[in-house]
């Protein structure tokens, strides 16, 4: 299992624990991520609105080099909204001869061009189809005893293009959160929107969405996220969120949770990086669901008395 | 009735009449059943349906779609796309409403448009976008002094958990050519 690996520019900011705890997780699986050299922006939700064409340039100016340095292997990606991007290069624009013959025009200005042929794919999709639930079962070595998670996919890796799951009402996530010892924690608002880019010019309107989600995911241990966006705004706005009737939950990455349950620490899946895990939220986690390592504990107080 | 509408389309540039000829095209087969409008979570905030928009497009009604804040209140979640019974790509259609009015330049197009702007010049600037960067040049944009004072106690909590990293040069002006190049084809600024 090979991968060309885009993580897109909030892993590299805001999201560093995705992007961190996304390649110790895929090593733990035996899953190789070669990063795509000199990638650049895929233009998120923003050149949409500007521009038609870099709208599809920036996404394909990466598969263009992948395919060109990198024998054309399966691009992994972990954001939904790069996954989205990339993806729609090979759905709108291949296919389209018009279309397919402007973009390598563009693409022409920095001496490349895409033919069409490199496989875009989601980390959970990679999860599903290559890895399996079994393989991270037999891995798991501290399994969640219990917690209950609430998985959240969001909306561009469901949509407009089902590609691994079923948009409706998906359930990709659920087979490894019961690997990992986890229970699936049933809600409604798992596919719906968490406003997105609107957070930032109309926060008045994304944020009604967040607190509906947060609302609804009340009696829930976490919420399990699979995109920097939806983190960022499940989690940043939660007080906010609160005031509108939002409950609050704490919000996790998937890959930090499976990277717990196969052994790795907090530290190294940067759990202190997470908003909304406060030490408090930590510790109710714990006496509820996440048994605390117990050496760790005792080391802390030996350290405490020392 | 092709000329009643084709009087109202009078475009004032190409950019302007080939987004308006796409836009055509997308919704041209709505048969106005109201799925886009159910579906959509932002609706509250809209103040004509998407459903109503549709319809404003066919009918070329122009400056009432100008005026409309309903495209700006769009968060590309998709939910439309997937439901509508005509498979139109109504999350396309939104997104060439904000380019419309991006070439029409009204006020709710600077505000709004602000953050994708500020998103983009970062991107051609740098390649990769820094999200400091990105905020420095949307409250230039927005020239509202007390806005960066609204973002303040989130930037205080993101900078106490090692989240905002100071703009470096990244990987340059690497996008640069493509940008040009898409500019020339598009005629957009
Ligand atoms: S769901 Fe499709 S057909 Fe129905 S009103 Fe909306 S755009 Fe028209
Ligand atoms: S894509 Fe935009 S218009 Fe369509 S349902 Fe989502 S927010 Fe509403």
């Amino acid at each position: 299992m090979r991968y060309a690996y885009y993580p897109g520019c909030s892993l590299t900011e805001s999201a560093r624990e995705y992007d961190v705890s996304t390649r110790a997780v895929m090593q733990r699986l035996g899953a190789e991520l070669v990063e795509i050299p000199d990638w650049t922006c895929c233009g998120a939700s923003a050149a949409e609105p500007v521009s038609k064409l870099m709208n599809y340039a920036l996404p394909a100016r990466n598969l263009a080099i992948v395919e060109k340095e990198m024998d054309g292997i399966d691009v992994l990606v972990p954001c939904a909204a790069c996954y989205l991007n990339l993806l729609k290069v090979n759905r709108e624009v291949v296919g389209d001869r018009h279309l397919h013959g402007q973009l390598n025009e563009v693409l022409a200005a920095s001496g490349l061009s895409y033919r069409g042929d490199v496989r875009v794919r989601h980390l959970i999709d990679v999860l599903k189809n290559d890895v399996g639930a079994k393989i991270v079962e037999q891995k798991v070595t501290d399994g969640l005893q219990g917690m209950k998670l609430a998985p959240y996919y969001g909306c561009q890796i469901l949509r407009p293009y089902p590609v691994f799951d079923e948009p409706g009402k998906p359930v990709s996530m659920e087979p490894f959160i019961k690997a990992m010892g986890g229970e699936v924690f049933d809600w409604s608002m798992r596919n719906r929107c968490c406003g997105a880019s609107l957070m930032v010019g109309h926060p008045e309107v994304a944020v009604k969405s967040v607190a509906a989600i947060l609302a609804d995911a009340e009696g829930a241990d976490a919420i399990v996220t699979v995109c920097p966006l939806c983190q960022m705004n499940l989690e940043a706005y939660q007080g906010r969120a609160v005031r509108e009737g939002g409950k609050f939950v704490p919000v996790l990455y998937l890959t930090q949770l499976l990277g717990l349950a196969l052994g790795l620490d907090q530290e190294s899946m940067q759990l202190d990086k997470n908003l909304t895990l406060t030490p408090a939220a930590r510790r109710d986690i714990a006496a509820r669901a996440w048994a605390e390592p117990v050496p760790e504990s005792e080391t802390e107080t030996a350290g405490a008395k020392g | 009735m092709s000329g009643a509408v084709r009087k109202t389309w009078s475009p004032a540039s190409e950019e302007y009449q080939a987004i308006l000829g796409g836009l055509r095209e997308t919704v041209g087969a709505c048969m106005q059943c109201g799925t886009c409008t159910a579906s959509c979570p932002n609706w509250h905030a809209m103040d004509v349906t998407p459903r109503a928009m549709w319809r404003m497009i066919q009918f070329g009604m122009l400056d009432e779609i100008l005026a409309s804040r309903t495209f700006w209140m769009c968060s590309a979640c998709y939910m439309c796309t997937l439901r509508c019974p005509r498979g139109l790509k109504l999350t396309s259609a939104m997104a060439a409403l904000k380019r419309l009015a991006r070439v029409d330049g009204n006020a709710e197009a600077r505000r709004s448009g602000a953050f994708y702007e500020a998103f983009m010049d970062d991107v051609e600037a740098h390649g990769r976008v820094q999200e400091t960067g990105i905020m420095q040049r949307y409250f230039l944009k927005r020239k509202n002094p007390a806005l960066p004072l609204s973002f303040l106690p989130l930037g205080v909590k993101m900078l106490r958990k090692g989240k905002i990293h100071l703009p470096s040069k990244g990987q340059g002006g690497v996008l640069m050519p493509m940008f040009a190049k898409a500019r020339e084809m598009e005629g957009w600024t």
